[in-house]
């Protein structure tokens, strides 16, 4: 039975895993639990990897494999069917989704080891992999949505895990509803695509979209294209935090850290860019959208890394890198490099993914504690944490040879090749050095310098198994996840771009990037150069100001203080937020919709209804006087009226002829 | 031969006599027997019609009328002598419980 043929397998089994521990595990022991859980995600990674070698294996290994099971909805001329697919795209995805999701849940086993609420975890997370399966084997923007909006749902569930916690509670809804905002740009794109196309599965509208008819859009011109794929985009800002939707992601970090790791890091997050990559050839039709995507991307990555650069709460550094991170990948996808995208897209789920599972492991050791600024000199009481995290750091940083090294200068190179992208270059390589210092500086406080903690009250522990071997495979992966695009470096194939050529073949062999493509070769290195060189930097400066002059960075924080405080207040953009959308909403709510709308106009309909009622009644209950004879009397009346009426009638209607009574 | 008229017109007169009583007696035993009045009034009023369109619908009708006014004869009899027992009074002026 191959499973390429029961695509459905693979999402399937997480949705059973979270049923059986939702409805029964209550009262389990946690390895009845673990093993519910791990097994349902286990066993779905391995039916992604056997469904991936049947479909690499398959003769004509290029072509889509589209799947219909049932159809779901069907209204007039519109149908979506419960259909899956599985390309290249969808490949790199679901093995990304289904072996890091697997990872975490190794991982979840010891870090959750001794909180309450065991099962419920383990039910949301398993509910979460299944709608990341279903959003990427999706063939249709529908069906594709419900995954969307269910991963939003466990997102909400997830960040809000310790409900009693205000704060956390506040951080589900604020991401619940900052990214239902998104959600509307999101179907009002579908409805405006199926408009255009009378369909919303992939194959019929990048079909149709691909056909030479339908006109590329230029700068500034607002069709049919551009406005579906800004409103898509617009979705997509949503899910992957970016400007100017992405406020609810450090905050998101309200969740148990492998919640951060796997939804606000690694896959969830990654939907939006998926969004943009899968249309891709809607894209690249209009100048505008791709300008759009690429600014916003870029703005965000040095945005963000601007922001990271002073938080002292060690997830929060990490929150604000992966805003960052995600502008870079559509900055990617912005300047046409989708490959270079979803590689940064695959290595940032590594390596990003490792970061979270060692600021856990970190947060595990100090017993809770997530400020840095309480922490330091940790690096020989917890090695196996310390040597990961390094190799992560080193990673996201573009050290040579490292993963985020190779994609992350695809996207540069990208950049700077497109025409007029110099500006975005310059930008995404401060960025690189803002990364790389932030991420040294999360090192070096965490890790080095000055114990600044009370060995008294903290039992520094370094973390069980269960959590430790994530944390190296992450790690392997970290480091070798980039070889795929090694041998481009001299001249040799870039495996991981040719491997999803037939997906992007339409968007990216633009004649623009294949004249180009010699060129970039010689630019390659010398670029790859100017990053290290950049990288570098950032870990020199990092490393001096909080290796060598401890006191540094508290004295220049002093002399550029309205910057800093600008910075440590991220831009008061929350506080903006609040005063130009929140407070008048909560004003127009409780003034006018509550005091007026509610209670003076439906309340007011409803209780005046009930008095009228009332004191009709009291008018006329007068009439039952109780006296039998002058119930005779209206007998007799009634009688009279009756009679008048027969016999008078016909006068009546002779004299004032009514239009519907003269025949 | 007595014209219809006349018929129609003495039924009317029963009828009013009928109406008045109705409203005006105090006596449960009165008000009943108006109620009498008034049907046999109609009768009256039917026989006259069957006869002069000579047709026996109107005399059929009479003694549907006589078996209906025989049955409620039979329930308000039995009303009116529950209303002596328990009011110890046949005066319709006394029995206003149902007001409101």
């Amino acid at each position: 039975m191959p499973i390429l043929d029961h695509l459905w397998i693979i999402p399937l089994l997480p949705l059973l895993g979270s049923a059986i521990n939702g409805l029964l595990g209550g009262k389990w022991p946690h390895n009845i639990v673990n093993s519910v859980a791990l097994g349902a995600t286990g066993l779905s990674f391995a039916c992604a990897l056997e469904a991936v070698r049947e479909f690499v294996s398959e003769p004509n290994h290029q072509a889509l494999v589209h799947r219909h099971f049932f159809d779901w909805i069907s209204a007039g001329t519109f149908t979506a069917g419960f259909d899956l697919q599985m390309d290249q795209l969808t490949v790199v995805m679901l093995l990304v989704v289904t072996g890091v999701g697997f990872l975490i849940h190794i991982y979840s086993t010891g870090y959750m080891a001794h909180e309450g609420g065991y099962y419920r975890f383990f039910s949301y997370l398993n509910l979460f992999m299944f709608f990341m399966l279903i959003l990427v084997l999706a063939a249709n923007y529908v069906l594709l949505f419900v995954g969307w909006e269910g991963v939003g749902l466990c997102s909400y569930l997830l960040i809000g895990f310790y409900f009693l916690k205000k704060s956390a509670a506040d951080a589900g809804k604020k991401a619940f509803i900052v990214n239902r905002i998104g959600d509307f740009g999101f179907m009002l794109g579908m409805f405006l695509l199926f408009r255009a196309f009378g369909s919303l599965d992939f194959t019929t509208v990048f079909q149709k979209a691909a056909d030479p008819s339908w006109a590329h859009e230029p700068w500034g011109q607002f069709g049919t294209m551009t406005v579906a794929c800004l409103l898509l985009f617009m979705g997509a800002t949503g899910k992957s935090a970016q400007l100017p939707l992405y406020v609810w992601l450090p905050d998101a970090m309200e969740g148990p850290t492998p919640v951060s790791a796997l939804i606000h890091a690694a896959t969830m997050v990654t939907a939006g860019v998926y969004v943009v990559a899968r249309s891709h050839i809607l894209f690249v039709h209009s100048e505008t959208a791709m300008v759009v995507v690429a600014v916003v991307g870029c703005a965000t990555a040095f945005f963000a890394a601007t922001i990271g650069l002073v938080q002292t709460d060690i997830k929060k550094v990490l929150a604000y890198s992966t805003v960052s991170q995600l502008g870079y990948m559509f900055l990617a996808c912005g300047v046409g490099v989708f490959s270079a995208g979803i590689f940064h897209l695959m290595t940032h789920a590594f390596f990003k993914a490792l970061l979270f599972l060692a600021a856990g492991s970190v947060i595990h050791a100090m017993g809770g504690e997530q400020d840095m600024r309480h922490m330091g000199g940790l690096s020989k009481k917890i090695k196996y944490t310390y040597w990961t995290m390094l190799m992560a750091t080193l990673a996201i940083s573009g050290a040579p040879l490292f993963a985020g090294f190779f994609s992350k200068d695809q996207i540069l190179l990208g950049a700077y090749t497109i025409e007029g992208g110099k500006p975005l270059y310059a930008i995404g390589l401060l960025t690189a050095l803002l990364t790389a210092f932030y991420m040294f500086r999360l090192i070096f406080l965490t890790f080095h310098g000055q114990q600044r903690y009370d060995e008294h009250h903290v039992h520094v522990h370094e973390s069980p198994r269960s959590m430790l071997g994530p944390l190296v495979i992450l790690a392997v992966l970290s480091i070798f996840g980039g070889w795929l695009a090694l041998p481009a470096f001299w001249g040799g194939p870039d495996y991981f771009a040719n491997f999803l050529a037939p997906v992007f073949s339409g968007g990216e062999a633009s004649a623009a990037a294949a004249a180009s493509e010699a060129a970039a070769h010689s630019l390659e290195l010398p670029l790859a150069g100017v990053a290290v060189f950049t990288a570098l930097l950032g870990f020199a400066v990092a490393f001096w100001l909080y290796i060598r002059q401890p006191g540094k960075p508290e004295a220049i924080a002093k002399s550029v203080g309205g910057l800093y405080t600008t910075l440590l207040n991220k831009y008061y953009v929350d506080e903006l937020y609040a005063a130009v959308i929140v407070k008048p909403l909560l004003w127009l709510s409780t003034e006018v919709l509550w005091k007026i709308v509610d209670v003076a106009g439906i309340d007011g309909t409803v209780n005046g209804i009930a008095h009228g009622t009332t004191s009709l009644g009291d008018t006329v209950r007068h009439t039952q006087s109780g006296n039998t004879r002058s119930y005779a009397v209206w007998v007799v009346i009634g009688a009279l009226v009756i009679l008048a009426v027969i016999f008078l009638w016909p006068y009546w209607s002779a004299a004032r002829p009514v239009a519907g009574m003269v025949r | 031969m007595v014209p219809t008229n006349y018929y129609l017109i003495l039924s009317a007169i029963i009828f009013g006599l009928g109406v008045v009583a109705f409203i005006f007696k105090r006596n449960v035993i009165t008000i009943f027997m108006s109620i009498e009045l008034m049907l046999n009034a109609v009768n009256l009023a039917f026989v006259a019609f069957s006869q002069a369109k000579h047709q026996s619908d109107g005399q059929v009708f009479v003694l549907f009328v006589i078996v209906v006014a025989a049955a409620e004869a039979a329930v308000g009899l039995g009303i009116i002598i529950l209303m002596q027992r328990v009011r110890h009074s046949l005066n319709v002026e006394r029995v206003d419980l149902l007001k409101l």
